[in-house]
């Protein structure tokens, strides 16, 4: 089969690979209609996730034909149409009880990896380096599903691809960074990155009560989105503040309190001007921390005391420079996660279904998963009002 | 444990001050020295007599600072054999006072003896029968504790553990677990190179649902011993198994052997062998990914060829499993437990 494959930094390629087979006998084989580049892809793609190897396969937004089935999974038959979650869970271990199912305990095979670089074994996820278990991802014709008796969704009804493909990831993750935020009414949202995950995120605080919605990026043609398409209520564009920091650009919209709840939609690879982003980006560069984490630094400098921050933008290990001591002593609550997806697909569709939010808003490319390469590189250099690439095997 | 110190041991911690010694005046005289031991102190002999000063310090240093430094004696007979080449060289030489190199020659024979007996020593004396690890706090070798929570009974993990014939569906290494009788069981582990070790152990305590103690009987290549606790974890949480392992390394082909046994750092292989059996516990089989699915490095996508069938050692588990719990549903909370394969019940979805 065909699949993108990560060659290195900024390379990959669609190659020629063997078909996936099934392995485990909770398995399934899914011949994928259609798959997306993720903004986490990125942190692959530039090369600041630890443990890829050369030839792994990409993806873990993908929906597809079920054309396969291990002999334990009764739930779904060949021909089912389904959305796989990018989470893989056994559903059976006590995290997967509790629905906390990206803190699966039994879905990554080579825990001891990401064990040694964050303290216990991370989730397994589709084709997202060794740390979360070595899985080939779905930016391909076709992948092995494990545990498809407890994560993927079908789908009965008449939706389009491009309606249901991201409850398997950025939908989900949106909404639960915003259901984080345990938004009351009248509360003043901040999020960060008006990319796909963010625009998810202000739509979703919208969904659950906030009064107001900020978005903060630096490209106005997704600023212009979250407003248009998004719900948002104000923008900041960080790259055209006069003088001003986006803290004090919060306080302003804010009479000075700073919003009641802030988002981090942004993660590793986050830019501010001036001397912050040279000071983390030398340090990344040095590997003396694996992430950038000026969003989050802001986040919780503006967060109004008493607050919270939801992180949902993804980070890999070490940071400098954390402001411990404003959150400490301004009563912030953190709140963060990887999605426990399968918690959300289905009353996610249900909403979709009633047309209280569509999926289809962020997209702004459909191409052949032939042309992979040319979406990353529009994605990473936000050419052509990029803001989702949708693949079509 | 360095109340009792062996006649290696003590031997090596001599040998330590001796290679520091020569190592100091190799390096601050090395022309004397050469005069010394019969060799021409001209040409490159000096830069040659401070780097063997050099390793004679690192040797002694690894001597003295190692409990037991078994490694560090072995690697002081290698200087040996290098220095008896070099020594035995120069008496080919008219530039060098012949009758002295012989003389060092000797000399050098003797302190080789003297470090292949240390180093035999401090090889063989590990080799003593072990106790349980419970009573072995004061013994040598390397210890290993790791432990998991499983998400199942304590009486079914126990019976699961009892039974240690099952041991290899989950301890990767192990090849097969035979229980001969009366407490005894023969082990058979695979190694480098289509190899394999074995052992007879025997079983020496036994509280159901809570303990299993075992060591290696004497005479094996690998004495061991270890013990397993079972423990109710907090809150019906299920069942925390806490596993105390000792073994001795043996040095040389075999070391390197037994290192592969046990995983590069010690423990690692348990930790391993933990995660699998929480997973054949809970799960029903052992998870593989593209990258794990192989050892060593691997692109993470579907492998060449027709895939192994990783899952049929597990079948007999499934069986026995469903055979146990139709058995055993009574006394078991069935109700909190989805059994692999059922759906989640809807009611657990939660309502937006």
């Amino acid at each position: 089969m065909r699949a993108n494959c990560w060659m290195g930094t900024q390379r990959v390629e669609v190659r020629d690979v063997p078909d996936p087979q099934i392995l485990n006998e909770r398995d399934c084989i899914v011949k994928i209609t259609s798959t997306a580049i993720c903004g986490s892809d990125l942190h692959l793609y530039n090369g600041f996730m630890p443990t890829m190897e050369k030839g792994d396969i990409l993806g873990h937004e993908f929906m597809g034909e079920v054309v396969e089935c291990g002999r334990a999974v009764k739930n779904l038959k060949v021909g089912d149409r389904v959305v796989v979650p990018f989470t893989i869970s056994c559903g059976v271990c006590n995290a997967c009880r509790a629905e906390a199912f990206s803190c699966c305990e039994n879905s990554n095979p080579i825990p001891q990896v990401s064990e040694a670089v964050v303290g216990h074994p991370l989730c397994g996820f589709f084709g997202y380096s060794r740390l979360t278990g070595g899985f080939a991802g779905g930016q391909a014709e076709y992948a092995r599903v494990p545990y498809a008796d407890v994560g993927p969704l079908k789908i009965e009804n008449g939706f389009t691809d491009e309606q249901v493909l991201f409850l398997s990831d950025i939908l989900p993750t949106g909404y639960m960074a915003a259901e984080m935020c345990d938004i009351q009414p009248g509360d003043f949202v901040a999020v960060w990155g008006a990319g796909p995950v963010g625009l998810f995120a202000m739509a979703s605080a919208k969904l659950l009560g906030a009064e107001r919605v900020v978005a903060i990026d630096r490209f106005d043609y997704r600023l212009q989105r979250a407003v248009a398409r998004a719900g948002a209520t104000d923008v900041i564009n960080y790259e055209q503040l006069d003088g001003t920091t986006v803290v004090d650009a919060l306080k302003e919209l804010t009479g000075g309190r700073g919003p009641d709840k802030c988002i981090d939609a942004v993660g590793m690879e986050a830019h501010a001007p001036g001397l912050a982003y040279a000071y983390d980006r030398t340090k990344q560069a040095l590997k003396l921390e694996i992430d950038r984490p000026i969003a989050v630094r802001e986040a919780i400098m503006a967060c109004r005391s008493g607050g919270t921050v939801s992180i949902i933008g993804v980070y890999g290990g070490m940071v400098d420079k954390f402001p411990l001591g404003s959150l400490m002593n301004r009563a912030i609550t953190i709140k963060t996660g990887q999605t426990h997806v399968p918690r959300y697909m289905k009353p996610l569709l249900g909403r979709i279904e009633r047309g209280e939010i569509d999926p289809t808003m962020v997209i702004s490319h459909i191409l052949p998963l032939a042309d992979a390469p040319k979406g990353y590189d529009m994605f990473v250099n936000k050419m052509d009002g990029c803001e989702k690439v949708v693949l079509k095997a | 444990m360095a109340a009792q110190r062996s006649d290696g041991e003590r031997l090596a911690k001599a040998l330590g001050w001796f290679s520091i010694g020569l190592g100091v005046a190799q390096l601050a005289a090395p022309r004397r020295m050469n005069r010394l031991i019969g060799v021409d102190p001209d040409g490159k002999s000096t830069a040659t007599m401070r780097a063997i000063g050099v390793r004679e310090i690192a040797a002694g240093v690894g001597l003295l600072s190692q409990p037991r430094p078994t490694q560090w004696a072995w690697g002081r007979v290698a200087g040996d054999a290098m220095d008896l080449v070099l020594v035995g060289d120069a008496l080919n030489s008219d530039d060098n006072d012949r009758p002295r190199a012989a003389t060092t020659l000797a000399l050098l024979f003797g302190i080789t003896a003297l470090d292949v007996y240390c180093a035999q020593r401090l090889t063989n004396t590990r080799r003593a029968p072990m106790t349980t690890a419970v009573d072995a706090e004061r013994q040598e070798g390397i210890r290993v504790r790791k432990s998991v929570t499983v998400n199942r009974p304590a009486d079914e993990v126990y019976a699961f553990w009892r039974n240690l014939e099952n041991l290899p569906r989950f301890m990767k290494n192990l090849e097969s677990v035979q229980v001969t009788g009366g407490g005894r069981s023969h082990w058979r582990a695979k190694a480098p190179a289509g190899t394999s070790v074995e052992w007879d152990a025997e079983i020496t305590d036994d509280r159901p649902n809570a303990l299993i103690a075992w060591r290696s009987v004497e005479g094996a290549e690998v004495p061991n011993a270890g013990v397993v606790r079972f423990l109710q974890a907090p809150g019906g949480r299920g069942t925390e198994i806490h596993v105390d392992l000792r073994y001795d390394p043996p040095a040389g082909k075999l070391g390197a052997l037994v290192a592969k046994l046990f995983g590069d750092e010690p423990g690692q292989q348990v930790d391993g062998d933990l995660r699998r059996f929480k997973q054949v516990l809970e799960v029903g089989e052992v998870l593989y990914s593209d990258a794990s699915i192989a050892s060593g490095l691997r692109p993470a996508h579907p492998p060449e060829g027709q895939a192994p069938q990783l899952y049929d050692r597990e079948e007999a588990i499934l069986a026995e499993r469903s055979a146990d719990t139709a058995a055993t549903t009574s006394n078991r909370d069935r109700a909190s437990s989805t059994p692999p394969g059922e759906p989640r019940p809807s009611s657990a979805m939660p309502r937006l």
